[in-house]
């Protein structure tokens, strides 16, 4: 095993344990690439990718861009904001007229579910989904996996617990998928407002107790409460979802046991976690983005290694 | 594994060198790398990965054990993200633990592999050491060199033994610590 069973990288719902295993172990390398004084590699230089993001991106945009450079890529950018999308052109003929550009694969955020799974359908370019609406964000939950493996040594036996706004979340439902492709256990924990209906039907338990919660786990993964997503109002004012689902230090000290704090980001501080907390030894927020890069390096070098040189 | 090697593929095989003749082949390395290196103080040695390592690491100990050469420096050097048949293979190319904890700039570098044969693993390493800074100098030290199939004018500084071997052999480097044994084998497919 050492190929991807997949050509694009639509979610982690269509990825098998084998293939996060290779990008885990691809990843390790890279990690070790980017800490080098020169931290480049000339790998991918004969592939050109795109970066399409139709929707706001600061981090997950940079952090392709730099895993696409260190392959030594070309790389271009586009944003919705400042396209003909305003102007009323279909998302196949945008990414249609990118491709005949020769460009070889893509990289796309949209705010519609199943964006790139549409996509992978139509046009002939590797995909990756770098966050569909409230489907999937496959490279952040590896991420994440990736930085509990590295500070825990394993994923298969932990218990994780994901707190916050689940409803509204594709770090949250790619993290289920990742972790019990893993062998962890997941719990969800937050507003019963913002978890959705079936989820339990995905084999997580929840909790509405953030204390119990905590308790019980070894990882909690604090998320954004994400407001622009918010259609109505899903719990009474940001203070009471503070005071019941924030954490902060009183509470990380009071556990009898050390558990690892993480957060995707953008952090919200004050809200979902104090500042203390997300400075404290306890968080691997910043060494989460720091793997960012290595593991969509490892995403970006094993899908590329699939596209078939051109021979003429 | 040799003996799964031998059982898998009915193939002849022709010894090149045993264990004694190898054994003297790594004893003259280690003397001609003193000769120019002297006590190795400005010089660092680098295994290519996968192969070249144990052949790297059995002369450190040569040099430390036999020759009293103190502080030998000793890296592993993978290449894989530097080779130029990236998608030109059936098989995606699997990376190997690169491991420099030292800075190379400055320094008296030898490339340390079993075979050289076309010479591309070299020409990705002299690319891929320069992400450790700007050697000195850089020799390659081979044990086995095949004679009339390089690709590259690439040659070695130091060699084991220099061979005549056609297109459709191979040669197999077997080590005691991974293969059982120490030999140098042609094999004809």
């Amino acid at each position: 095993m050492s190929e991807l069973s997949v050509n694009h990288l639509l979610g982690i719902k269509y990825i098998t344990e084998a293939d996060i295993q290779l990008i885990f172990e691809t990843a390790d390398h890279f990690k070790e690439v980017i800490n080098r004084p020169i931290k480049k590699v000339p790998s991918l230089r004969d592939i050109t990718i795109a970066n399409l993001f139709f929707e706001n991106s600061t981090r997950t945009k940079l952090s392709f861009e730099l895993a696409e450079k260190r392959l030594s890529a070309d790389v271009i950018n586009f944003s919705s904001t400042s396209s003909s999308v305003t102007k009323g052109e279909t998302l196949i003929d945008t990414v249609n007229n990118i491709l005949s550009m020769k460009v070889d694969m893509v990289v796309m955020r949209h705010p519609n579910p199943g964006a790139g799974v549409f996509l992978s359908k139509h046009v002939d370019a590797s995909i990756i989904n770098a966050g569909d609406g409230a489907h999937e964000h496959p490279t952040q939950a590896l991420l994440d996996s990736y930085s509990i493996r590295e500070k825990l040594g394993d994923v298969a036996g932990k218990k994780v617990v994901i707190v916050g706004d689940i409803l509204h979340s594709r770090v949250a439902l790619s993290n289920i998928f990742t972790l019990q492709k893993l062998g962890a256990t997941v719990k969800v924990c937050g507003p019963k407002t913002l978890i959705p209906k079936y989820i339990e039907k995905l084999n997580v338990s929840i909790e509405t107790n953030l204390r119990k919660a905590l308790e019980w786990c070894d990882v909690a993964n604090m998320l954004r409460v994400q407001n622009e997503r918010m259609d109505i109002s899903y719990f009474p004012t940001t203070r009471e979802y503070t005071q019941q689902f924030g954490l902060n230090k009183q509470l990380l000290d009071s556990l009898n046991k050390e558990i690892v704090v993480m957060h995707p980001g953008p952090i919200n501080r004050g809200v979902e976690i104090t500042s203390d907390v997300a400075d404290s030894k306890q968080s691997i927020i910043l060494e989460q983005v720091q793997n960012g890069v290595a593991i969509r390096m490892a995403v970006i070098y094993l899908l590329a290694s699939k596209i078939k040189h051109n021979e003429d | 594994m040799l003996s799964e090697y031998n059982s898998e593929l009915p193939m002849s095989q022709k010894v090149l060198l045993n264990a004694t003749e190898i054994n003297i082949a790594l004893n003259r390395l280690a003397c001609q790398l003193i000769e120019k290196h002297d006590d190795f103080s400005k010089t660092v040695l680098i295994g290519i990965q996968p192969r070249g390592v144990f052949l790297a690491e059995r002369l450190k100990t040569l040099l430390e054990t036999e020759y009293k050469i103190k502080n030998i420096k000793l890296g592993y050097l993978d290449i894989t993200f530097y080779r130029d048949d990236f998608r030109r293979s059936e098989k995606p190319l699997e990376a190997n633990k690169t491991k420099i904890d030292f800075i190379v700039e400055d320094k008296n570098v030898v490339f340390i592999d079993d075979v050289l044969f076309t010479g591309r693993s070299i020409r990705s390493a002299l690319t891929a050491v320069q992400s450790f800074g700007r050697p000195l100098e850089i020799e390659l030290l081979t044990l086995i060199d095949r004679r009339f199939s390089r690709h590259l004018p690439i040659q070695p500084d130091y060699r084991g033994r220099q061979v005549d071997a056609i297109n459709g052999e191979k040669v197999k480097v077997c080590w005691k610590e991974n293969d059982g044994e120490d030999a140098v084998y042609l094999v004809k497919n």
